[in-house]
């Protein structure tokens, strides 16, 4: 591909908790069923931020990466980014849980 | 294998799934769907337009009966930089023939429509829970494991979709590459009928699907799209996962820019955002595809990366729908024969072969490959289309030069080698 890598991330303006708080969710606060290795390389991470559409990766003001599995959509995305890298753990959320999309 | 549960076990009751099973119950065997979402579609989202051939093949009857949201009439692709738009806007009576129509569809409520048509032939349904593993037996499949339960079936077929987590027991297949696969983003924005068929310059009850390249995707491999609903418009950005990765935007900041724009801005104005929604398309083609069946197993729709992305039109359901028909009747035969072995269904293949599923993703097998190769086309290209465009369209008073030198002086910019060897490579994909 002719694309130079890019390690630099655009200012992002879109708040995209607001839009995941319009989706109805089952959360199960118990069992996260998506997990980091317990240091995720740099490299690896900025790969997430970017793809998952529910932006669920994130680096805070302190510079501390997190994820935060409560608002996922399940679509995959992470796993097949990262299934090799720095997630550990991708499952399906337990039953009845999850994502429940009322338009599709 | 006299004392299994069920003849027949479906993992996952979406378009293939149901499909399957559907078959299977009319053939008169028993039969188990699986489905992890507390309804059928609860965790599905499409782009999404169906063409309805395949479904009518199935269902006769589904122009009436199916939950569609809008006829499509209106053909719409768009190539965009950031601050300009060339349409290209197509409606002929054609389009609306029965068998060659197309229609826009939500997930939530078609597929609890499709699993209807099921359970009305006598499959039964288990919601809310996912298939976690398979039952193997000296390397056959022979049921599965959800839960605390374990179930098993002469035949199970997996119908579980491109993030299946199963494929990988039953056939070997490997978790693809992010270069095969484009993550999907979407919302649906709220508007009022009237206000849709306004905006798309549709008649009531008509709607349009909208393809955009370019800046879309701020140049990235991918694409822009827009489906009309009854009363919401669908609005999202397919885009290669290895090349969003590889880029600076976020795809979910693409989606806000993309609504932004000059062009895209007007269309959802007013409009309400009531759901955002995440899913992957298969972009790789034949290449990807897994075997499609084993001993007691076969595999159908986008667990077996049967999906169609050309840019200018997305398939996957069609294909879905068809893979579950013929997947059902094959496994029905073979129950039938008392024969559930890897060749008993091998004839499943070869009636993919004779219909339009493998055809048309053999015709098509060099297009990704073409398009991951063709970057101009998500950035170059948009800018030459707006050089054009705006030489032929502006007037400002000064002495105007002809076409001719217009257009060349365009052309210079992006080579013209590239130009006719990117033609002439697209048209060998195509
Ligand atoms: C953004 C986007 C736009 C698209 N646009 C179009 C379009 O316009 N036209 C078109 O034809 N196609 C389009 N597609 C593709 C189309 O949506 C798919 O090809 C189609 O839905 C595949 O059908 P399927 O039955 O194979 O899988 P799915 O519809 O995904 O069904 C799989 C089912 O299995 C269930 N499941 C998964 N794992 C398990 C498990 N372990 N246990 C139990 N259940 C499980 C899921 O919950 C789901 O119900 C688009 C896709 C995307 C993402
Ligand atoms: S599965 Fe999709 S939505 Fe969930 S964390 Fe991974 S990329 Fe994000």
């Amino acid at each position: 591909m002719s694309h130079t890598k890019s390690t630099e991330l655009t200012p992002i303006t879109v708040n995209v908790d607001e839009y995941l708080g319009l989706n109805k969710y089952e959360v199960d606060e118990e069992n996260p069923h998506i997990e980091l290795v317990d240091e995720p390389e740099d490299k690896e991470f900025l790969k997430l931020i970017k793809v998952c559409p529910a932006a669920l990766y994130k680096i805070d003001a302190s510079g501390k990466k997190q994820f935060d599995y409560a608002g996922c959509l399940e679509c995959g995305t992470c796993r097949i980014a990262c299934g090799d890298s720095i997630i550990r753990k991708w499952e399906y959320p337990q039953p009845t849980m999850g994502i429940e999309y009322r338009y599709g | 294998m006299a004392d299994c549960d069920f003849d027949a076990i479906v993992v996952g009751a979406g378009c293939a799934g149901s499909v399957a099973a559907y078959e299977l119950a009319k053939a008169g065997k028993s039969v188990l769907v699986v489905e992890r979402g507390n309804s059928a579609g609860a965790k599905n989202m499409t782009g999404g337009r169906l063409y309805a051939h395949a479904l009518k093949e199935v269902f006769p009857d589904c122009y009436t009966e199916a939950p569609f949201e809008r006829r499509i009439t209106h053909e719409r692709i768009s190539m965009m930089t950031p601050n300009s738009n060339m349409t290209i806007d197509f409606g002929s009576t054609e389009m609306e023939v029965a068998g060659q129509e197309s229609y826009s569809v939500l997930r939530a409520d078609f597929d609890p429509w499709l699993a209807g048509k099921a359970e009305d032939a006598g499959a039964e349904f288990i919601y809310g829970i996912a298939v976690e593993s398979l039952l193997m037996e000296d390397g056959r499949v022979k049921g599965i494991k959800a839960g605390e339960d374990e179930i098993t079936a002469e035949v199970v077929l997996l119908c579980d979709g491109v993030n299946s987590l199963l494929t990988e027991a039953a056939v070997g297949y490997k978790r693809p590459d992010a270069s095969q696969i484009a993550v999907g983003i979407k919302q649906v924005i709220a508007l009022p009928a009237g206000t849709i068929e306004d905006r798309v310059l549709a008649a009531e009850g008509d709607g349009a699907a909208w393809l955009f390249v370019g800046d879309c995707t701020r140049g990235r491999v991918g694409g822009g799209f827009m489906y009309t609903n009854k009363e919401s418009i669908s609005l999202g950005l397919v885009a290669t996962i290895s090349d969003v990765a590889a880029g600076p935007v976020p795809v979910y900041q693409m989606l806000e820019d993309f609504k932004n724009h000059p062009s895209v801005a007007p269309l959802i104005k007013g409009g309400k955002v009531v759901e955002h929604s995440g899913h992957m398309v298969p972009e790789g083609g034949l290449s990807m595809m897994p075997p499609l069946c084993a001993d007691g197993v076969l595999i159908a729709g986008e667990s077996a990366m049967m999906c169609l992305n050309l840019g200018y039109m997305v398939r996957g359901m069609d294909f879905a729908i068809a893979a579950g028909q013929h997947a059902g009747r094959t496994a029905a035969e073979a129950l039938a024969a008392g024969d559930t072995s890897k060749v008993a269904l091998a004839s499943y293949q070869k009636a993919l072969e004779e219909n339009f599923v493998l055809k048309d993703l053999r015709q098509f097998s060099k297009f990704p490959h073409f398009m991951e190769n063709c970057t101009r086309l998500f950035n170059e290209y948009p800018v030459l289309t707006r050089e054009l465009m705006n030489g032929m369209f502006i007037v400002d008073g000064s002495p105007m030069k002809p076409l001719k030198q217009q257009g060349l002086a365009a052309v210079k910019n992006v080579g013209i080698f590239n130009l006719v060897g990117d033609a002439m490579k697209g048209m060998k994909a195509l």
